[in-house]
């Protein structure tokens, strides 16, 4: 056997940056107004190819607006989002503050993505489908779903609506066309589209939206959705967002492409990369993905870039791998942040009244957690009663089930 | 089922225009059209999720993995996403899939288009498992799986699409004379959850299901001994009363499965009857399964139960 001159290694990736370096990112060269909108009803995918290997972006640095793809959304619309990010951020602070004193498990906070379910949910039609990952809670604020119901199900108590039966974050909120969140990482991208199939099936103008994180997007599930949705023309709106760090496994190891969004083009789907932290931006593609999956012009791959500025869990320790100040760095900034400003920037907001906002929300969280802990928490109870172990595992008990279920009760 | 509710679709590998590669869905395109009967990718993970999609936005998905050994890469969706979602959300979302899958060997297959992995699925709450034997009871019991609201994994028994299998593969009859054959038109239902009592005895409780059962029935014959033979038909959730009633009777049972015998649904069975038949039982329980190796191709004879090993396990019942 001759040696390989390179003495035979494995070429394993990094991250740019680790602890005690300096990240820096450099600025992006996209403006907003650098991509023209095409027609989401009639546009061949290869029509998006400069979109997907480009970033579409409405708000500058300096919280100015422009650009074919500005949405035009009135001040109100505005605020609401605006109101609804802070919500979010307000709301995980309180329950990664439960978590430390142990009132739940678990806890996973949206940081830095709270405009990605919140900008997309508000472009889509109540009557669309919410197949989200557990970074997609901000969704259900849209939808109207009630903090306290929220919180019950984080703390497993007697009023947690899946009766403890999953981990915090692991939301079911049927009212709201929000389908419950599961663990293995992947899934729901797949079930995605057939949701939507059934849509179509049933003549429907329904779409479906789902996302998938950037390191998720290297199991089966990603191109099993992709391949699908291309065949079948699916009315579904495929997100891969793309937060940089999958725990500490960060998106060089999730593909060797270095971009995400034109992976769609091969499977023949419109593509877009968006700045995930510029809530115009991603209200308007997802508007534009949801046209056009409602003309009947199929799916949507849509690549949020963004950040993930929190850990990856209430058990995670992002020190132990990329620099403590690394979201600083971001070219994005942070959601919250550039929405204010541009609202200020508008003359529809102030620094005053943000603070307020703020105020108004914490009193709001803090009464919806006095509320949802009279009904138990993790810590001190009361839990659902243990036959709920038992129960909704197949729609009628069977002998088995109620056999064991007798047992552990005593009967 | 197709006729009756607009809700039932149908799709899987080759399953559309061609009617399947085992004939089982020919002419079902043409009839009812290709929105309802389709092919779909050679992907059985993504057709595993699609169904459960459809089925939790109000379809009946009816889908089939080609084979039985394929069904892996369906696996995560199967046990983790079908088999959970009605006890997760806390009964917000349910999703009433059928997978059929032809299962078992007997066509020389080998490895890759033989094996018999139900108990890879017993194992799984959320789930019921169904394994055919007859014509008749692949009808009724495909109805109630369909028509279930739970998550179904439907075995079929390839060896016996064409015809009863009593173990010879020089002398494979058709379905022509089996009194089984007979399936009437329209709609009727055999109950999840209920055994089919194939013959009746007095000294031995012989236990079997999909195309074993078939093979059972030779060895009762060749053994002499006057046996129970119990076709379970669903294995989650299995006919336990059926199985203690004839035991209690006869003091005696044998169980018999394709599949390998270390971790089968028959030591699930042999341990529940011994809990509930121990001051019964005249002999220890026989188990007569498949060997705990990988299903060969040309020796498939050698690894699959035949009529002689399930007759010397009767005969040895009943030497006390």
């Amino acid at each position: 056997m001759t040696p390989r001159d390179d003495g035979g290694k494995i070429h394993v990736p990094d991250a740019p940056f680790r602890p005690g370096e300096e990240a820096s990112f450099e600025n992006w060269p996209w403006k907003p107004g650098d991509f023209p909108k095409p027609d989401p009803k009639n546009c061949h995918f290869q029509d998006t190819v400069e979109l997907a290997n480009g970033l579409v972006r409405v708000l500058d640095d300096d919280g100015n607006a422009s650009g074919e793809w500005n949405p035009g959304l009135t001040s109100e619309q505005l605020l609401t989002g605006l109101e609804h990010m802070v919500r979010l951020r307000i709301f995980d602070d309180r329950m990664m503050k439960m978590q430390r004193t142990g009132l739940l498990s678990f806890y996973m906070r949206s940081l830095g993505e709270e405009a990605v379910a919140i900008a997309q949910t508000m472009a889509l039609e109540e009557q669309d489908w919410i197949f989200p990952t557990y970074r997609q809670p901000g969704a259900q604020f849209v939808r109207g779903r009630d903090m306290v119901s929220m919180i019950c199900h984080c703390i497993g108590n007697v009023e947690d609506n899946i009766k403890g039966r999953q981990m915090p974050v692991h939301y079911s909120y049927r009212e709201g066309r929000f389908i419950s969140v599961s663990s293995p990482v992947g899934t729901q991208f797949s079930q995605a589209v057939g949701v939507s199939l059934a849509s179509s099936y049933k003549g429907l103008d329904e779409v479906t939206i789902t996302w998938i994180g950037d390191g998720a997007s290297a199991e089966g599930d990603y191109h099993y959705a992709l391949n699908f949705a291309s065949v079948f023309n699916a009315p579904v709106i495929l997100n891969l967002v793309n937060n940089q760090w999958a725990i500490s496994t960060h998106s060089n190891f999730a593909t060797g492409m270095g971009s995400f969004a034109s992976r769609g083009i091969p499977f023949g789907l419109a593509s877009i990369r968006v700045d995930g932290n510029d809530f115009l931006a991603l209200y308007s593609v997802t508007k534009w993905a949801r046209e056009r999956a409602a003309s009947g012009s199929g799916a949507t791959h849509i690549e949020v870039l963004t950040y993930r500025t929190g850990a990856h869990s209430s058990s995670d320790d992002p020190s132990r791998y990329r620099p403590k100040d690394e979201h600083t760095k971001w070219p994005g900034g942070d959601p919250v942040d550039r929405l204010k400003e541009h609202l200020i920037k508008l003359g529809e907001w102030s620094e005053d009244q943000h603070k307020e906002l703020e105020e108004r929300i914490d009193g709001e969280v803090i009464e919806a957690y006095k509320e949802a802990v009279k009904f138990g928490d993790l810590a001190n109870g009361p839990y659902p009663s243990a036959d709920t172990i038992f129960t909704e595992v197949y729609e009628e008990m069977p002998w088995h089930l109620k056999e064991q279920h007798d047992e552990m009760m005593g009967d | 089922m197709l006729d009756s509710d607009p809700d039932v679709i149908i799709f899987g590998e080759d399953v559309g225009y061609f009617g399947g590669v085992f004939r089982t869905t020919d002419g079902l395109q043409e009839k009812h059209g290709s929105h309802r009967v389709f092919d779909s990718p050679l992907s059985e993970g993504g057709i595993a999720a699609t169904a459960f999609g459809m089925g939790l936005n109000g379809l009946r998905p009816v889908v089939e993995i080609q084979f039985a050994d394929y069904i892996f890469p369906a696996y995560d969706q199967i046990v983790n996403e079908m088999a959970k979602v009605r006890h997760r959300s806390g009964g917000e979302f349910w999703s009433p899939v059928t997978l059929r899958t032809p299962a078992g060997g007997g066509i020389r297959g080998g490895h890759h288009h033989s094996q018999s992995p139900e108990s890879q699925f017993t194992h799984t709450p959320g789930l019921k498992v169904v394994y055919c034997s007859t014509p008749y009871n692949a009808k009724g019991l495909l109805i109630s799986a369909i028509e279930c609201n739970d998550p179904v994994v439907f075995f079929e028994p390839k060896r016996c699409y064409r015809g009863p299998f009593y173990g010879d593969p020089h002398n494979v009859p058709t379905w022509s004379e089996h009194p089984e054959a007979e399936v009437p038109e329209g709609h009727y239902r055999i109950p999840l959850g209920e055994a089919r009592v194939a013959q009746q005895g007095s000294d031995c409780t012989v236990i079997s299901w999909g195309a074993m059962v078939h093979v059972c029935e030779q060895a009762i014959r060749d053994s002499g001994v006057s046996c129970d033979l119990i076709d379970l038909q669903t294995l989650v959730p299995w006919d336990r009363e059926a199985i203690v009633s004839s035991v209690e009777k006869t003091g005696r049972c044998v169980i018999v499965h394709e599949a390998p015998k270390t971790s089968g649904f028959g030591a699930e069975m042999a341990a529940s009857i011994l809990e509930r038949c121990f001051y019964h039982l005249e002999a220890p329980i026989e188990r007569v399964t498949g060997w705990d190796t990988p299903f060969p191709h040309t020796t498939e004879w050698d690894y699959m139960p035949g009529p002689s090993r399930i007759a010397a396990a009767i005969v040895k019942t009943q030497e006390e």
